[in-house]
């Protein structure tokens, strides 16, 4: 059982001024294996690995490449260390060619640099690993998907023998995963040697041999993947004994508060992102949205909140009780956008500044009133534990979660009728998200009609009322959250996209 | 692959990011700098001139402030330069990278100059000033407005366009200078209603600058008040952060882009009018003389804080006009004045660097243990 | 007939400058590096090219034509490179903020051609106009023979050297930036510096390297104008806004140098078409003069409405890239 080592690191360290990204991190990749690097977001897991693929350089530390000590300088370096990493915000220019991507900053190859033969290595090594490429297709046409598949293969054609890949499965929906694991093998018995980064306690589970857990900056273990149970994972990677139990109560009287007819809404470059869309949500439920990334998620959210006109259809709002059409201005809506610092908050200004963007007209005088959105700040960071050292400081500079928890309070203090929320604890902590979980149901028992987009199918189904499915900017279906299945929805979300696919072939 | 998986070596420094700088230790790092440029401007001149560094500078301070004239000339410099940075001030923290200010201040001082020619002997002086100055700020306005229109509307590169439209002022000046020109055939306007002085900005306490002064001053206050306490100028901050961010607040970006810049534009144009009105007393080319330019550099090293924009004017006026003098002293042209502000500006330029990052001596960990 | 010919070599002698800023700038921007000192840039690589030449004839009594080129070709290069060198420092290994160092750069070059073109034949103890006939006549030599054919000989064969280098140059940046592993590289750096550093290229020595070579080729630009047009001689601010003009030729030529080769012939012509319309007073020659810019505006208009991206400026153009940034 001694297998030779690709990739070991010791007491690497990384300060991103006064904080340690990583604290004398200790790591070992084998040989021919998958090794799940997993943690909670924030506790270093991207910056370590940054460091391997030579994007930060560490303060203190050793790298070893086939028991070789090594410094890693810059990506070159590591790329001629056969080290190769799939960033999780692929790094591909947008406006040149699938092909042109892939052979980007190579040294040239003997015989000269030719886009001809470059195409045809390329296509046989994807024809090898069972991708499909098509090399001329200019990155801004390409679905996530697509995208992620030229990052792999460029990542292999510069015959990288250590590959990194961060939050791979973030973008891809079931399915996709499924097939991205089955190549993940199938490089693994190429005799690649591969660390995949998540915090997806099943896919660990699932596709690693070994499993290496980060809290807080620090290596908080290493274990075989066969030895353990998403439990004792948790207990590794939060540091105590957590419930993973949402909790959730009953609507509170569910009145028809939003009705959406036949919605149609077009996408920046005049393509269709919502068609058809027709539903209803209630007061006192939670309404949750399902679908892979980019199904009209982002403009359905945005279309509800009044920032994009429909191309066609009507949203019309519903009063109080129920029965009777108002007019939009009639209801408060509140709406914490998925871009948190680059949409929903000035990511320069401090939190009181934040506080008011949505309330600074307010009044009558020509002058900013900031007495008020101090005391609403405070207020906020009391009731959400808002950890902050200084009121003054830009609000880029909290941490993710606490960033979540300013906006989603600000919102809240609007007193909303309707509060749409996309994605309410992407790339926050246990403890973060179910601070804003236990807060939306707060909002659902006082009435409020939550509207929520979620990527996660487990917290769907234990936090909303009802779902409803989006697949390619259609509705395809809507199903009650406590008796629909995991497996359905998931279903549900890829349905007609597969009809959408052999529509196009077909032409 | 056996060679390439050697240690390579690396840079003996890295560069970090400050976290923050103590407001000494920057004022420190810009104070070097500073004084690294005056050497290297001594050096300059010295290689030049041939002479003793010292006399030159002497000749600097003395070409400044070595008489009352001078020093209003000085103070007349350094207030026009704070004006135009204040006017940028807006539009800068709107991101909205406007390098138009030259040519709004051309067709300002143009306004300016129309409205001194042709209602000079019709009017009584001082309308023609207030006249003057309304149409000089309305010129200006106009001129800052088309490209913002564009701009907001159609996402048109904005430096780009207000490039250009400083070329489209210059033209439009040579063509009113051959309609003006006096006396004719020499192919500039001269100065304007010289024996009348109607329009020109009237002397306070006796002195002819003190009126440029005042207006500076109010303007530069009101700008200040206008971007911190007017809603206006919190919508010009959310805007700059990012035009989704605006939208989502539910701000009209397109009116704050196009209103922001006639402000902007007015006040390019109001420092056209101060120049025309109370200082030249004529239009050329280069009534902007470039002011336009260094007002942005002005605008930018200061990070918008009104106090550093006075103190930097000041500074490069200074310069400036000492280098004029220097170089009529030694028999140079007064282009002298531009190499040093040049140089000047470069280490001001490069020394931010230094407050905003820091280097740290790369750790090779050789210190420590070897591994097995 | 013989007033067409003259027209069209007079444009294609104002247009020359300008290509060579605009190659310059465009190799610049490809790299994301939005260089607005090339103006000043020009200035100086006028008046060092000139000064080369000037010392170099004042310093032997029989100078050479052929030396004093050489002199002065290399003394242009160098000075202009070295203001490539200064902006890249600034903006690449300070991260200053690149309108800003630009805009220095032109106040610095432009004083610096007017300042020693006004004044250096004083510091050499000398009076009157800086004046390099004899190396100006190796710029202006043409072509012997072919430039005696009637008519085609004057419109193609009737320039100097640095006339045809400009188009040779043009031409091989384009195959440079869009043929070639280098080009695809440095283009990568320009749109997306962060991925482009992931993909393992060295951004900061590829934005280095296409500035300077941008500065040395529009530096070019100035030598051609004090030399092969001016003759050898110097008149302040005479050359006027052609680097902007140059900066303009760029967003005209969607970045491509093969473009910029057909519109530095439409902004030469534009340049001087106020001298052959008939009717013009002088102030409406003035009016003239602004449809160059009114020409760029409008493209740049037009292109902002048709929105397509290739036809787009790189995308990180006028941002400093710094890898650990978060």
């Amino acid at each position: 059982m001694s297998q030779e080592t690709a990739l070991q690191l010791k007491g690497v360290t990384k300060y991103f001024g006064e904080t340690a990204a990583n604290d004398h991190v200790d790591l070992e990749l084998k040989k021919g294996e998958i090794l799940a690097v997993l943690g909670e977001n924030g506790s270093g897991k991207t910056t370590l690995m940054n460091m391997i693929s030579g994007i930060y350089f560490p303060d203190k530390g050793h790298i070893y490449v086939n028991g070789k000590e090594v410094s890693i300088g810059s990506p070159h370096d590591a790329f001629d260390l056969g080290i190769g990493m799939v960033h999780q915000h692929f790094k591909l220019i947008n406006v040149m060619s699938a092909l042109e991507n892939i052979v980007l900053g190579m040294d040239p190859p003997e015989g000269g640099f030719s886009l001809q033969k470059a195409r045809k290595s390329v296509m046989s090594l994807a024809h090898d690993y069972g991708f499909e490429l098509d090399p001329n297709k200019k990155v801004y046409n390409m679905s996530v998907s697509e995208k992620q598949t030229v990052e792999i293969i460029k990542v292999l054609y510069r015959g990288a023998d250590i590959l990194i890949l961060d939050e791979p499965t973030a973008v891809l929906t079931p399915q996709e995963s499924d097939k991205l694991f089955n190549v993940l093998r199938s490089m693994k018995d190429h005799g690649h040697s591969i660390i995949i980064i998540t915090h997806k306690l099943n896919e660990v589970l699932e596709i690693s041999d070994r499993v290496t857990v980060l809290r807080k900056g620090k290596n908080a273990g290493t274990a075989a993947t066969r030895d353990m149970t998403v439990d004792l994972l948790t207990e590794m990677m939060v540091g105590e004994k957590v419930d993973l139990d949402i909790w959730r109560t009953d609507p509170a009287e569910p009145r028809k508060r939003l009705k959406l007819k036949d919605l149609t809404v077009l996408n920046g470059e005049g393509l269709p992102a919502l068609k058809d869309v027709s539903f209803e949500a209630n007061s006192g439920e939670i309404l949750g949205i399902a679908g892979i990334s980019g199904s009209g998620q982002k403009e359905l959210l945005e279309t509800i909140a009044g920032l994009v006109s429909p191309e066609s259809g009507a949203i019309s709002f519903f009063s109080k009780d129920g029965d009777k059409e108002v007019d939009r201005k009639d209801v408060t809506l509140s709406f914490v956008p998925e871009d948190r610092l680059g949409m929903g908050l000035v990511a320069s200004m401090n939190v009181p500044d934040n506080v008011m963007l949505r309330s600074y007209r307010d009044g009558k005088s020509r002058f900013v009133e900031r007495k008020g959105p101090l005391e609403t700040a405070k207020a906020i960071i009391k009731s959400l534990a808002v950890v902050i050292p200084d009121l003054s400081i830009r609000i880029s500079s909290l941490s993710g979660g606490n960033v979540q928890k300013v906006l989603l309070g600000r919102e809240i203090s609007l007193s909303p009728d309707i509060l749409l929320v996309a994605y309410p604890a992407r790339g926050l902590d246990i403890n973060s998200s179910f601070t804003i979980y236990n807060e939306l149901n707060a909002q659902k028992q006082k009435g409020v009609c939550v509207i929520c987009v979620i990527e996660d199918l487990d917290v769907l189904m234990q936090l909303t009322d009802r779902i409803v499915v989006l697949s390619g900017g259609k509705v395809s279906g809507i199903r009650d959250a406590r008796t629909g299945t995991k497996e359905e929805i998931g279903l549900l979300m890829t349905s007609s996209e597969k009809k959408k696919a052999e529509g196009k072939d077909g032409k | 692959m056996e060679n390439k998986s050697a240690r390579k070596k690396l840079p003996a420094f890295h560069v970090v990011k400050r976290d923050g700088i103590s407001l000494g230790k920057a004022m420190a790092v810009r104070g070097t700098a500073v004084l690294l440029s005056l050497i290297v401007c001594a050096v300059v001149i010295v290689f030049i001139t041939k002479q003793n560094p010292i006399s030159v500078y002497a000749g600097i301070i003395d070409g400044a402030v070595g008489s009352s004239r001078r020093t209003w000339v000085t103070i007349r410099e350094t207030v026009i330069l704070l004006l135009l940075a204040v006017a940028l001030v807006p539009t800068y923290r709107m991101k909205f990278w406007n390098i138009g200010a030259e040519g709004q201040i051309l067709m300002g001082g143009a306004a300016s100059a129309a409205v001194m020619i042709y209602f000079g002997s019709r009017m009584p002086g001082a309308v023609v000033t207030i006249l003057l100055i309304l149409c000089g700020m309305m010129a200006g306005l106009v001129w800052g407005l088309i490209p913002a229109i564009f701009k907001a509307y159609h996402n048109t590169n904005e430096t780009l366009f207000t490039l250009m439209m400083n070329y489209i002022a210059i033209q439009i000046v040579n063509c009113l200078i051959v309609l003006w020109e006096n006396p004719k055939g020499s192919n500039t306007v001269g100065i304007i209603n010289g024996a009348t002085k109607s329009g020109w900005f009237p002397s306070i306490f006796g002195n002819a600058y003190a009126l440029n002064v005042i207006i500076v001053f109010l303007v530069t206050v009101g700008i200040t008040l206008y971007m911190k306490y007017d809603k206006h100028g919190y919508e010009i901050d959310v805007v700059g952060a990012g035009v989704r961010t605006a939208r989502y607040a539910g701000i009209n970006v397109k009116k704050v882009i196009c209103r922001t810049m006639m402000l902007s534009g007015a006040i390019c144009g109001l420092a056209g009018a101060v120049i025309v009105g109370g200082a030249s007393h004529t239009i050329s080319t280069s009534t902007a003389g470039g002011r336009g330019f260094t007002a942005i550099i002005v605008a930018w090293m200061s990070k918008f804080n009104p106090i550093a924009m006075l103190v930097i004017s000041a500074f490069l006026s200074f310069m400036q006009q000492g280098a004029i003098q220097i170089a009529s002293q030694f028999g140079l042209n007064e282009n002298a004045s531009d190499i040093i502000t040049g140089i000047l500006l470069f280490f001001l330029i490069g020394c931010e660097f230094f407050i905003n990052y820091k280097l740290e001596r790369t750790d090779s960990g050789d210190t420590e243990e070897n591994a097995s | 007939m013989t007033m067409l010919i003259t027209f069209i070599t007079k444009a294609i002698g104002q247009g020359i400058a300008i290509l060579f800023g605009a190659t310059g700038e465009i190799i610049t921007e490809k790299s994301g590096n939005l260089n607005l000192g090339i103006p000043g840039i020009m200035y100086m690589g006028g008046i060092s090219g000139l000064m080369g030449a000037f010392f170099y004839e004042h310093s032997t009594d029989n100078p050479s034509p052929v030396a004093g080129m050489i002199i002065s070709l290399i003394c242009a290069l160098l000075v202009s490179a070295l203001g490539g060198l200064l902006y890249s420092f600034l903006t690449v290994s300070l991260r200053a903020n690149q309108n800003v160092v630009g805009l220095a750069i032109t106040t610095f070059g432009v004083g610096f051609g007017n300042f020693f073109g006004g004044s250096v034949s004083k510091i050499a103890g000398g009076v009157g106009q800086i004046s390099v006939a004899t190396s100006a006549s190796a710029y202006q030599a043409k072509l012997p023979f072919l430039s005696d054919i009637p008519v085609v000989g004057k419109l193609l064969f009737g320039y100097g050297f640095l006339t045809y280098a400009s188009l040779v140059i043009s031409v091989l940046v384009w195959y440079v930036l869009f043929k070639t592993r280098r080009g695809l590289n440095l283009r990568a750096a320009g749109e997306d510096p962060a991925a482009a550093d992931a993909a393992g290229i060295n951004v900061t020595a590829y934005k280095y390297t296409a500035t300077i070579a941008g500065c040395a080729i529009a530096g070019l630009g100035g030598l051609y104008y004090v030399m092969e047009y001016l003759g050898g001689t110097w008149s302040n601010d005479s050359f006027g806004d052609r680097g902007w003009l140059a900066v303009a030729l760029v967003i005209l030529a969607l970045w491509n140098p093969l473009n910029a080769i057909w519109g530095s012939l439409a902004f030469g012509a534009l340049y001087i078409l106020y001298i052959y319309l008939p009717g013009l007073t002088r102030a409406t020659q003035e009016l003239v003069k602004v449809i160059p810019y009114v020409v760029t505006i409008v493209v740049l208009v037009f292109t902002s409405f048709r929105n397509r991206p290739e036809d787009q400026p790189p995308a990180s153009l006028g941002l400093s890239y710094f890898r650990e940034d978060r």
